[in-house]
């Protein structure tokens, strides 16, 4: 009897989960077309970021910047004839649920470009989906320098591997040995505990930041690896301080950092940790008690709140009611966003007004030869689909907040 | 500067961490043989419990005062949901094969996290907790004892031992005993075994919420994912020391806390191995080590309680 009902009740629900599912997919074909009573083509852009999980903040942030750009373009206008849509999915900072996003986007076939994602490893496994479809895809936080100038980079080849990747944010060549600079010249640090988390940003930076610390003349006086959401590191710790070291450099992302920095602090050793963009988030300041006074990060581009440029972009993030800050990559995902509806005036204009009907094609394209000044300053990409912004700032935590210590423009 | 004492302290915070959760595992197991997947988001949800009693008390309250009644508000929250889980996820489930009580801990423990990634204000991210503040102990030169290991360190002893007086010398521990051994038999003997099996999902709740204010004292926050890997390694534990049996879970526990702080401090300076250790492998040497152990001895450390059973 019980089987029976069991058996009942399953069948019922899978009836009317696939009913709804149905009016989902109707809705979706009467919309679909894009042309509505207006004359107006809506286009999506889409957004892969981690909306879920302990990179969500950063994820958010991303989400509500690109929905903030595309209804600043609606509202003026920006393409007539043209309405933007955002379409966003969580990856979870997970590469297998970016490459299932990846191939989603791709099947839907009103998204011109796509904003994301956040991590450099997911991004790997997402350029090829979107190579394949010839999808542009923008991203304003990825930072490891193969994704755009090939494995070989390190060696000095250089061969751009996806024609559809770009981004917004400069790699890490450029911010590890900024950091390292810094931490040996400004700082006078000479002898570095390097830790990484093991993935691809965390332990491409930490590597980048040692050879340039060892080629100015310091010394790497350990190494040590932490594993992703863990979050006892006290042995670690205790390795820093029998190690003698006089600054601790971290490859990684402020869950971990922010831990990591605490309880170096708690072996009594009062060394200032440094690390990259992945730690620059006041995330990592709470994480981390109140002992991490003297904490150093670098991040892309000037900071946002001191740049004319940006005042706008934050008079308009806080009057658009979102429920979370812009964080660390709001301004890059807000120029990400805009270079991709530049490029769709682009190919619109080409097109007597029109959307082409390989749009895809046309705003890969046009997305080569933007230029405007953004909220990060100038934006353009070069011959790799890397950002010609070389701005870089080095934060220090002070009293439980980041400040700005060293802005600068990277030159070898 | 010898790190050896240091090093072992840390294990052994670990690990005494690790047992307090394990208890969960290793209680329900010997009473009806059900891993509970779920018990990591039990501990995950007595952390939040015991912060939304601490954020409900005056501000400037002592932690000396908070921290027990943060005890209380956590194992009021995690033994809720425990019994809540036990009653409506797995009785119903109790003579089905045993798959199907396995598949409902595993959704019950995405279901848990979900909710209170959804509901806790704020638990999108990690979310602060009270942090024991001031200098650790220094128990001898090379050896300083953070507060709040001091205070897993100290308190899961205690609970032990007044699991152990509970479980040998009260009517209800024999009865659980009992229950254990053979359920049918001890229904006719006039047991409730219902009563008793809500019991142990109670108690190892209430051990949980102890390890969760321990690590939010530690580490200074907790997050909705926590419970997922300090879960699986407490579950661990429980295996090294023989599951089903409430000794076997410190043990194991510690066993493991030591093996992992000692692998990442040690193994890259044995000639030959350098890159086999570090932070990198804790993991790796923890699971072989569990793994050497089933083969050499596969009732765990101190055996299966439940083994004669069968």
């Amino acid at each position: 009897m019980r089987h029976r009902s069991l058996l009942i009740l399953t069948s019922v629900l899978t009836t009317g989960a696939l009913t709804l599912t149905a009016c989902g997919s109707r809705d979706e074909g009467k919309g679909g077309g894009g042309d509505n009573a207006g004359g107006t083509t809506t286009v999506v852009i889409g957004v892969d970021a981690p909306l879920t999980g302990s990179l969500s903040a950063l994820g958010q942030g991303i989400k509500n910047s690109v929905d903030l750009a595309a209804k600043t373009a609606n509202k003026n206008k920006e393409v007539p004839g043209i309405t933007f849509k955002v379409e966003a999915l969580d990856d979870q900072a997970v590469p297998a649920s970016g490459q299932a996003n990846a191939t989603k986007l791709v099947g839907n076939k009103d998204v011109v470009g796509v904003v994301g994602p956040l991590n450099s490893g997911v991004s790997q496994q997402m350029q090829g989906v979107f190579a394949a479809a010839g999808l542009a895809q923008v991203s304003p936080a990825n930072t490891n320098p193969s994704l755009s100038q090939g494995d070989n980079w390190g060696k000095g080849e250089f061969k751009r591997p996806f024609k559809t990747y770009f981004r917004t944010a400069a790699t890490d060549v450029v911010q590890g040995k900024f950091a390292a600079q810094y931490l040996f010249k400004d700082a006078g640090k000479k002898k570095v505990f390097v830790v990484d988390d093991k993935q691809t940003y965390g332990a491409g930076l930490a590597a980048i930041f040692s050879d340039e610390f060892k080629r100015l003349g310091g010394q790497v006086v350990g190494t040590d690896h932490v594993t992703v959401k863990e979050t006892d590191f006290s042995s670690t710790a205790d390795k820093v301080k029998a190690s003698g070291a006089d600054s601790v450099y971290f490859g990684g992302q402020y869950p971990e950092g922010g831990l990591l920095s605490d309880q170096i602090k708690k072996t009594g050793a009062k060394v200032p940790v440094m690390g990259g963009d992945g730690i620059y988030d006041p995330a990592f300041i709470s994480a981390s008690g109140e002992a991490n006074d003297g904490d150093l990060a670098t991040s892309i581009g000037y900071p946002v709140e001191k740049l004319d440029t940006a005042k706008k972009f934050i008079a308009d993030y806080n009057a658009g009611g979102y429920k979370d800050p812009y964080a660390a990559y709001g301004g890059y995902s807000y120029d990400a966003g805009w270079a991709i509806i530049q490029a769709v005036k682009a190919a619109v204009a080409a097109n007597n007004g029109k959307l082409p009907t390989d749009a895809r094609a046309k705003v890969t394209e046009a997305l080569g030869k933007v230029s405007f000044d953004g909220v990060t300053g100038k934006v353009s990409f070069d011959e790799y689909g890397d950002t010609t912004n070389k701005q870089l700032t080095v934060y220090k935590v002070e009293g439980g907040k980041w400040v700005d210590v060293k802005s600068d423009t990277f030159n070898q | 500067m010898n790190e050896l004492p240091q090093q072992l302290a840390n294990g052994l915070a670990l690990g005494a961490l690790y047992g307090l959760i394990a208890i969960g595992y290793t209680m329900v197991y010997g009473i009806v043989q059900l891993i509970n997947f779920a018990h990591g988001e039990i501990f995950m949800i007595g952390g939040f419990g015991a912060l939304t009693t601490y954020t409900a008390l005056p501000s400037g309250t002592s932690l000396l005062v908070a921290i027990p009644l943060m005890i209380v508000g956590g194992a009021i929250a995690s033994v809720a949901v425990a019994t809540a889980a036990e009653r409506f996820a797995y009785r119903p489930l109790r003579s089905a094969p045993r798959l199907a009580p396995l598949i409902t801990a595993i959704g019950l423990s995405i279901a848990l996290q979900q909710l209170v990634w959804q509901f806790y204000p704020d638990a999108k991210k990690a979310v602060s907790f009270p942090e024991f503040k001031g200098e650790a102990f220094h128990l001898l030169d090379n050896l300083a004892i953070q507060r709040a290991d001091a205070f897993v360190l100290v308190l899961a002893p205690l609970c032990m031992l007044a699991l152990g007086v509970f479980v040998s010398k009260s009517r209800s521990g024999r009865a659980m005993q009992a229950t254990a051994q053979d359920p049918d038999t001890a229904k006719l003997m006039g047991i409730n075994t219902d009563r008793i099996i809500v019991m142990a999902f109670a108690i190892g709740a209430a051990f949980a919420a102890v390890a969760a204010v321990a690590y939010g004292l530690d580490k200074g926050q907790i997050n909705f994912e926590m419970g997922f890997i300090l879960g699986l390694k407490a579950f661990t534990a429980a295996v090294l020391g023989g599951i089903g049996n409430i000794y076997g879970a410190m043990v194991g526990g510690v066993v493991l806390g030591i093996a992992e702080s000692l692998s990442i401090a040690y193994i890259e300076d044995i000639p030959g191995m350098q890159q086999l250790g570090g932070g990198a492998w804790s993991n790796v040497w923890a699971f072989v080590l569990l793994i050497v152990v089933l083969l050499v001895r596969p009732q765990g450390l101190l055996g299966e309680r439940v083994a004669d059973r069968a």
